[in-house]
């Protein structure tokens, strides 16, 4: 009796599995949809972070985009020079130009320099200081240093400085634009590497009340427009903006006679004078 | 008659409130300086109407409203104008302030002026007036007030709420409004009820103030529908969905307005404001003020010029004791602390409130035990420990779209009975300028 029960629901269920299992075969015969088998050989090429830096939602996206030609192996900026190489010898196609961009902070204003107005005791994050009346620092426009854009970077190219200033890696930014939009100041902007004239401040006061929250504070006094060539750095709302359409006009000329060395000439790495004790007190 | 005179949740914090509650209100002497930020209120900033090196009158308009949701500001002190620049707002930015320096000896009565009386004036008149006179919700939100007494035709309303709760703790501000200036309130009341076409007031007043109630009740006029409701003590009653609910046992809906349920809710203190610029034609440009707590020398209720420093404000209070530690504005559930002493005092801003190094020591944080304490606290019936750790990983498109947190009006009820200590009503906050910033409503 049971063993004709046992003979009964193999024979069924293997009918019924059998029945499924040509179904599907056919229907994979006939709805198959073709993808070209070197999207998935490029993707594996690639970092496979997903951080977007390159305008696509993903790696896959952007391998796509190689494989149809509307992207460039440059474009990733995760990849060193020798991977996107490989990549484009892989395609067949040109590496393109890469056109490195890394974070720049726009304050400089260190816990040696800044002045604090009170304490900030809460939750460590910039967003939540920022939100009890604007966070403890002095300067409204200024960096809260509690390292929300550290934690944020996936690449691990942001340390704060004993200073309480996140200063960036530039051989380990990829301009992803994470701590862009974390920052609750908005003190982050990507820029091409060589734009090298920087204006380190976006306080909006002017003359003495800004220096008096923050030494190196951008009083609006206007020198570095006068000495620089005509055109290139604009003087508005009291704070000097350098006109990057107009780069290669820059040279040490605008820096030499800022009072407050709040426009500076950058090469590799910002804050230069902290970097060494960044190392020690990296979090 | 109406409701159950609470509504369910709430906290109940200690009150405090003894340091100030018999200190009867004084005038303070004007300071050197006054600082009027142009953006005062929820809404458009006004446009100022003065420069530089111009004198200026107590009372003069010196900017005007700069749209339909906005108001008037005027010169609470006789001076100069010294400039209009960038200032310190107590919200932490720097905003377009209108700047005076103070005549010395200036008088404190402003100067004599044509008031028309307002039994002849219409709805329309009556409201550009109050739009004129600068008056927003005095209690905390500082809403321009004439927005709020111009329902849409199609919305029916029966019922204007006095607020007179004040459930923050330490406050006086309305207490000493209703004890000292009761018959101000009433001709508040009646030329409200004129302009909303109501035949029905209700004062809504803690029990924990029975010297208001009984005055109160005292003066009512005859000829008006006013009844003074004692409430519960509770926290925070004073919020208005909570407040329509004890006293009209009324809902008002998510997203929803007061007069959604045919109610208009006016605190005692802009109520008290209304009838002086009806009365004796004085704009809004001092209010009263309670400046308290164990960091202050001497506890105080004041009138104060708006725009007054918070630093001055302080210093007529006999300044800080040696252990002041932490300033907040407002009351100390929802109030911000504020660490720069040059901001000004606002339209809205209804209290100081100075603590010391012992009350203001911040606790350590520890994990969330799901005790779920929150929940049984938060008024709005929301589900704090949850929202909280999306807050932590911030996670506030899911906080927004999933888990109501348009709802929650950062009363601070949760982050009191957490035994955990978790900010959580500082990380809704955080969580809600975030989501503002990025241009969604909440």
């Amino acid at each position: 009796m049971s063993g004709s029960a046992l003979l009964v629901s193999a024979l069924s269920l293997g009918g019924v599995c059998t029945a499924f299992g040509i179904f599907i075969a056919a229907a994979n015969r006939k709805l198959k949809v073709w993808e070209d088998p070197r999207i998935d050989q490029t993707e594996e090429l690639l970092p496979g972070t997903n951080c977007g830096a390159c305008g696509t939602p993903g790696c896959h996206a952007f391998a796509e985009g190689l494989v149809a030609g509307e992207q460039e192996p440059a474009g990733c900026t995760v990849m060193g020079p020798d991977d996107i190489v490989d990549v484009a010898a892989f395609l067949g196609v040109d590496a393109g130009e890469s056109n490195k961009r890394i974070a720049r902070l726009l304050c400089a204003g260190g816990s040696d320099v800044a002045i604090q107005k009170s304490t900030y005791e809460g939750h460590r994050s910039c967003q939540a200081a920022a939100a009890v009346s604007g966070g403890g620092k002095g300067c409204n426009w200024g960096c809260l240093g509690l390292a929300d854009c550290a934690v944020s970077c996936d690449f691990d190219a942001i340390h704060m400085s004993a200073n309480g200033l996140p200063i960036v890696a530039p051989d380990l930014c990829t301009a992803c634009n994470d701590c862009v939009e974390v920052c609750p100041k908005d003190l982050f902007v990507l820029m091409p590497v060589e734009q090298e004239l920087i204006v380190q401040c976006k306080s909006l006061l002017e003359g003495n009340p800004a220096q008096d929250l923050c030494d190196v504070a951008c009083t609006g006094c206007g020198i570095c427009a006068k000495d620089a060539e005509d055109g290139l750095i604009d003087m508005i709302d009291g704070l000097a903006v350098v006109n990057y359409d107009k780069n290669e006009l820059a040279s040490l000329a605008a820096i030499e006679r800022c009072p407050t060395k709040a426009i500076v000439w950058v090469e590799g790495e910002q804050f230069p004078e902290h970097q060494k004790s960044s190392r020690s007190f990296a979090v | 008659m109406f409701g159950k005179e609470f509504f369910r949740h709430g906290v109940h914090p200690p009150e405090a409130k003894d340091l100030t509650a018999d200190v009867p209100i004084r005038r303070v002497p004007f300071p050197d300086q006054i600082v009027l930020p142009l953006r005062q209120h929820i809404g458009a900033p006004s446009r100022a109407l003065v420069r530089k090196g111009d004198r200026v009158e107590r009372g003069d308009k010196i900017a005007e409203a700069g749209g339909f949701v906005s108001v008037a500001i005027h010169a609470s002190a006789s001076g100069t104008v010294k400039d209009v620049e960038k200032r310190a707002h107590p919200d932490g930015s720097y905003v377009d302030s209108i700047v005076i320096d103070v005549e010395a000896h200036s008088a404190q009565v402003p100067r004599p002026r044509v008031i028309p009386h307002w039994e002849g004036l219409d709805k329309k008149e009556l409201l550009r007036a109050i739009q004129d006179g600068g008056l927003v919700g005095m209690g905390g939100a500082a809403f321009p007030a004439h927005v709020k007494l111009s329902p849409p035709p199609d919305q029916k309303i029966d019922t204007l709420l006095l607020n007179g709760c004040e459930c923050e703790p330490y406050l006086t501000t309305d207490h000493r409004t209703m004890v000292e200036y009761p018959e101000r309130c009433h001709i508040g009341t009646r030329i409200l009820m004129k302009v909303l076409g109501v035949k029905k007031a209700v004062v809504g007043i803690e029990r924990n103030k029975p010297d208001a109630i009984k005055i109160m009740r005292e003066t009512v006029p005859d000829d008006l529908d006013i009844e003074v409701l004692p409430l519960t003590v509770k926290y925070p009653q004073g919020a208005e969905k909570m407040l329509i609910k004890a006293v009209m046992d009324r809902e008002v809906p998510e997203g929803g307005l007061p007069m959604n349920v045919g109610v208009v809710v006016m605190n005692v203190a802009s109520v008290a404001t209304v009838a002086e610029i009806f009365e004796t034609g004085q704009p809004l440009i001092e209010r009263i003020l309670t400046v308290t707590g164990s960091g202050i020398k001497k506890p105080r209720n004041l009138i104060v010029p708006i725009g007054m420093k918070v630093g001055d404000v302080i210093d007529a209070c006999g300044g800080f004791t040696d252990d002041a530690c932490k300033v907040i504005m407002g009351g100390p559930m929802m109030g911000p602390a504020q660490g720069n002493m040059e901001t000004p005092i606002l339209k809205g801003t209804s209290g100081v409130v100075v603590l010391n190094e012992e009350e203001a020591h911040p606790q350590a944080t520890y994990p969330c035990i799901k005790c779920g304490h929150c929940l049984d606290a938060c008024p709005v019936f929301l589900d704090p420990q949850h929202l909280g750790s999306l807050g932590l990983n911030m996670e506030y498109m899911e906080m927004y779209d999933k888990n109501h947190l348009s709802t929650c009006m950062l009363c601070g009820c949760c982050s009191y009975v957490c035994p955990s200590h978790i900010p959580l009503s500082h990380l809704f906050g955080v969580a809600k300028s975030a989501l503002r910033s990025e241009g969604v409503r909440v």
